[in-house]
């Protein structure tokens, strides 16, 4: 049984103001195993971050099913964490207490709440900066904390929306061999949505193409390149070249069909 | 040399510059009062009708530590007025504030409340709370319940917008990641909406309160026998300007006074807000 199951997803917005209904998502089947590292691949307005939404519970798919560890997924819960696009933490907590605030939620102590929130602050690197308040930290120290905060959950799996989006270069490439370090070490189930085949290439072993308005799947490639992965690689290159040969290729399609 | 003298030099310039930047604040005061004191001495008006500042002064001595009775029946009386003013303003503050929050953060989180309790709300708040003053007179009497009551009137609808505003504009993602981890409904309101909209809820307490000063004065000119508002009126009446002048201070200070308590809390409250203002990072 796959981890995540998506069955005949359909997905339509209907825009009021215009009169007019918006096909998103048409017709999305895909299996993800546990312990995989999926990456959704594609432009922005291909309904990946809706796709990620619907796994999350935040959205309802107009029809179709989606499974989590074989149980229909109904609303947002514990067992789903979710990295947003940005931080989203309570800025008025600090990092520890926002690391911790699920187990908050469920009326746990505060020693224990800070002593089992210290083993995520740790493995995100952010000791020493754990009683400081949002408003303090960098937008990748938020991330980080952000990812803390999924992770303490012990979720069986976790969705990430373009978390690094909003960072520096620099700071991109240190998060996501973070991210690899971290998926290595504890082993969990990962769907990363993303923009760039290079995040995609670096981070997944799974990349699922899809495609423009509506969305739909155009190809989902396995890629198990080895760890740590030179992105300036021949083998690197080659895949990189397939998957835009792929989005190119549906480029094409779009522009002779108009 | 040591770094601690090398370090030396530094201190008396930014000793001055501290003292400049107090003066600052002072050179405009300083000059308005100066100008008043030797308008007032130089004869054009009466000094029954425009008393100078050291005529205010005394005055207000006089009716704060009753050294020679210049203010007569009030002479030594001022803290007794101006508690009884004081607990006024609490009073309506205090009740406004509890409920203004209680119903803008329903308001705000519940379509039900929504629908059944604002337009009754949004078609009371029009009506100037001083045009309420004959109905509380009738209804309350001649004592502090009407100006309790005005004081509330003016304090709960700056509340309770800011209360509803707060809520409303509370980010959604957050929200989400509450119900990501798991938060009932309750928890959701407690934990997450609740805290996200205390900066507008303060806002709004902070011109509450400044209501609440303006309508304790209005209620006591009109329909009470005590209190600050009280005093200035009735020296009005035995053309006591120093005296009526010695009043608006001291309502502008306890005003002045409240509200910076309320800043205190509210910094305290809000310490996690980046401390950024237009100029940049203050301290």
């Amino acid at each position: 049984m796959a981890a995540i199951e998506l069955r005949n997803i359909v997905k339509v917005f209907s825009d009021k103001r215009r009169g007019r209904d918006l096909l998103t998502l048409d017709n999305i089947n895909l299996d993800i195993e546990a312990n995989d590292f999926v990456c959704l691949l594609g432009p922005s307005g291909c309904g990946k971050s809706t796709l990620l939404n619907i796994i999350a519970g935040f959205e309802q798919a107009t029809s179709g099913r989606t499974l989590v560890d074989g149980k229909q997924v109904e609303r947002p819960g514990s067992d789903r964490g979710v990295v947003f696009q940005q931080p989203t933490l309570m800025p008025w907590l600090t990092a520890i207490d926002n690391v911790a605030f699920h187990l908050k939620l469920k009326g746990v102590g505060k020693a224990e709440r800070h002593h089992r929130a210290m083993e995520f602050i740790d493995l995100v690197g952010l000791r020493g900066f754990e009683h400081h308040h949002p408003s303090e930290l960098s937008g990748g120290m938020n991330q980080r904390v952000g990812i803390a905060r999924a992770l303490l959950m012990n979720p069986s799996v976790i969705l990430m929306d373009e978390p690094f989006a909003a960072l520096d270069a620099q700071t991109k490439l240190e998060m996501q061999e973070e991210l690899v370090a971290i998926w290595q070490k504890r082993r969990c189930t990962i769907v990363f949505v993303t923009h760039s085949v290079d995040e995609a290439l670096v981070l997944g072993n799974k990349i699922v193409v899809m495609t423009k308005r509506p969305g739909r799947i155009r190809e989902a490639v396995n890629f198990d390149m080895p760890r740590p992965r030179d992105i300036t690689s021949p083998e690197f290159n080659d895949a990189k070249r397939r998957i835009l040969t792929l989005i190119r290729e549906e480029s094409t399609r779009l522009a002779q069909a108009s | 040399m040591t770094s601690v003298t090398d370090a030396a030099p530094a201190k008396p310039a930014f000793r001055l510059t501290r003292l400049f930047q107090g003066l600052e604040r002072v050179v405009v005061p300083a000059l308005l009062i100066a100008g008043w004191e030797a308008f007032a001495r130089s004869g054009v008006l009466p000094p029954a009708l425009l008393p100078a500042p050291s005529a205010v002064l005394h005055a207000l001595g006089d009716w704060v530590f009753g050294f020679d009775e210049t203010t007569q029946t009030y002479s030594g009386h001022w803290l007794r007025d101006a508690l009884a003013s004081a607990l006024r303003v609490f009073a309506g503050f205090a009740l406004a504030s509890l409920l203004g929050i209680l119903a803008g953060v329903a308001i705000g989180w519940s379509r039900l409340f929504e629908k059944t309790l604002e337009p009754t709300l949004q078609m009371l708040r029009p009506i100037p709370p001083v045009s309420w003053i004959p109905l509380a007179i009738i209804w309350f009497g001649i004592a502090d319940k009407p100006a309790i009551f005005l004081v509330f009137l003016g304090a709960f609808f700056p509340v309770l917008m800011n209360a509803i505003h707060g809520v409303k504009t509370v980010d959604h993602n957050l929200v989400r990641a509450g119900a990501m981890m798991g938060a009932s409904q309750r928890q959701m309101l407690t934990d997450i909406v609740l805290p996200a909209s205390l900066p507008s809820i303060f806002a709004g307490l902070r011109i509450a309160v400044g209501s609440a000063w303006m309508l304790t004065v209005t209620a006591e000119m009109v329909a009470v026998k005590s209190g600050l508002g009280y005093v200035l009126w009735d020296s009005y009446y035995f053309l006591r300007y120093d005296i009526v002048l010695a009043a608006m201070i001291s309502i502008g200070l306890l005003g002045y006074l409240s509200d910076l308590g309320l800043k205190v809390i509210m910094a305290h409250t809000l310490r996690w807000q980046a401390t950024t203002t237009v100029q940049g990072r203050a301290g």
